[in-house]
């Protein structure tokens, strides 16, 4: 496996705060990589610094090219696509709007309709509604909305930033498992952050472990599991 | 009967100026979030650009197509030099620059062309339309030209990818960006649009009256009132508001009697609260729901 994504050294901070002091971490091609770490970590910092949406310093390096301040347009257009936090729903637009606004960047028209409909083969609640006003759908179905939107881009990394949050049981597991199918079938590789440990640990092939800004453990996703303070502060058993 | 059919018909072709400057104010809005109060000024200079390329010798239609591409140009240049730098300033920042960017175009149209009152000419004639003196040839041009660009606007934001970037982006900048779209472009064009559309309006309400740098000032207070009607998030609404507008102010100035002429103007203001009271998003705008 080759290293898609090398972080080193990554600093961010919100105006006098400093966030981030100095992040090391790597993601590779294929793989699913989660980043843990409770509450004001850096984790959302961590993925808003990757894609240009804060002001960062540091190593960042994407399929060999250094991307430390880009604008997020232009590291959109690298095959970086962001799920953010609270899902960044286009909520005036409709649900099928808001699926070709992924694939702005894209030329290919039969392309772009075509990944339309496999969208709806993911998810067929988003066909149901595809004429409705995206802010009318449930959170469930405004966090599936979000996922085809990045991938409409057809990238090649996927930031996902607490994609079960506010979601009920049954459609986290519903969603898990198509993160996963994305990630097997069509080869995303997937960077997750997430609050509910044991989830993110479950999909995920490496972990890291962020405490105030810093990486404090890394390795397989099996391993870090079994660690015995991970499970006690993390996994709560 | 016949007296209410002809003011109603009146109304529409008064209602056609406010129309075109409502178009132009909803236009700013959806690309800012913000009413631009020198949309007024920038239209009237356009029209003394267009009434200057007049005075060279150009044609009516040559002046009227450069003179759209020249206000085009202008407004993404007033967006790129003077807004890009306050884009994260507060609304009152944007606001105070607003009225400074009416004084000084109020008084540039002034020391450049000065004040008296100029006369602009129609290409659709001032001939009485049909020979039924119910309508003038210009007004019903006019109402042509409102309901041609409301068409385009339409189909370019409804139908084309650059229209739809438009709307992401002033709905929701931040994700607008996560899907790789140049958000700062986008509302530069939206500045240049509405400066183009302003410049429209300006050359249509010119000859009806006059050219001169206030004759905007009451215009853009019923093409605010009109967008208010219609829903600022609406074109359509925005330009059915104008209409409705100029309609209700001449009946109401016809058939209530203590209105008469003299109290016909104060109508916008009137139409502005009672719409902000009993239906804020206006007729026809779009009120957004969203499930959290």
């Amino acid at each position: 496996m080759t290293t898609l994504l090398n972080v080193r050294g990554l600093r961010a901070a919100y105006g006098d705060i400093q966030v981030l002091h100095g992040l090391d971490f790597a993601l590779e091609e294929g793989s699913v990589t989660t980043l843990l770490g409770a509450n004001g970590a850096g984790k959302t910092t961590t993925l808003r610094a990757l894609c240009g949406m804060i002001r960062a310093a540091g190593d960042v390096t994407f399929a060999g090219k250094r991307i430390t301040g880009w604008a997020t347009e232009d590291v959109v257009r690298l095959g970086i696509a962001h799920v953010p936090q609270g899902r960044g729903t286009f909520t005036r637009l409709t649900v099928e709007e808001n699926l070709q606004l992924g694939a702005m960047t894209r030329r290919d028209r039969a392309g772009v309709a075509g990944d339309i409909e496999r969208m709806y083969g993911y998810f067929p609640r988003l066909k149901e509604r595809r004429l409705q006003q995206a802010g009318t759908l449930s959170g469930g179905e405004q966090q599936m909305l979000a996922v085809g939107r990045a991938l409409m881009l057809r990238p090649r990394m996927m930031l996902l930033d607490e994609p079960s949050f506010g979601l009920a049981p049954l459609i986290v597991r519903e969603l898990f498992d198509i993160l996963g199918t994305i990630n097997r079938e069509e080869g995303v590789s997937l960077l997750v952050v997430e609050q509910n440990a044991a989830l993110a640990l479950g999909l995920a092939t490496d972990a890291y472990l962020i405490e105030t800004g810093r990486i404090v453990m890394s390795g397989a996703a099996a391993t870090i599991r079994e660690d015995e303070s991970v499970r006690r502060s993390y996994l709560g058993y | 009967m016949e007296l209410f059919v002809q003011q109603v018909l009146a109304g529409l072709a008064t209602g056609g100026i406010y129309a075109c400057m409502a178009l132009a104010v909803v236009m700013i809005y959806q690309a800012i979030d913000h009413l631009n109060f020198a949309q007024g000024e920038m239209a009237m200079f356009s029209t003394f650009i267009a009434w200057q390329l007049l005075q060279w010798g150009l044609p009516y239609w040559a002046a009227f197509i450069l003179t759209i591409g020249i206000s085009f140009v202008a407004g993404v240049l007033i967006e790129r030099i003077v807004f890009k730098p306050i884009q994260n300033a507060p609304v009152l920042s944007h606001v105070v620059v607003f009225i400074a960017l009416f004084a000084i175009l109020n008084s540039l149209a002034g020391f450049i062309w000065d004040f008296t009152i100029k006369e602009f000419p129609t290409p659709f004639g001032s001939s009485p339309l049909l020979g039924s003196g119910l309508i003038g040839s210009h007004q019903a041009g006019m109402i042509a030209v409102t309901l041609v660009v409301l068409l385009f606007l339409y189909v370019f934001f409804r139908y084309t990818r650059v229209g739809l970037a438009m709307r992401a982006a002033a709905g929701n900048p931040e994700s607008a960006r996560l899907v790789g779209i140049r958000v700062g472009w986008m509302v530069a064009l939206g500045w240049g649009m509405a400066a183009a559309i302003g410049a429209i309006a300006g050359m249509l309400i010119a000859p009806v009256v006059f050219l001169e740098p206030n004759m905007m000032l009451s215009i853009l207070l019923y093409g605010f009132a009109g967008a208010v009607l219609g829903g600022l998030t609406s074109p359509g609404g925005a330009v059915i508001g104008g209409f409705s507008l100029g309609v209700l102010e001449n009946l109401a100035g016809t058939y209530i009697p203590v209105v008469g002429s003299e109290l016909k103007h104060p109508i916008a203001l009137v139409v502005i609260v009672a719409v902000l009271v009993l239906k804020p998003g206006g007729l026809f705008g779009r009120v957004s729901v969203q499930r959290v």
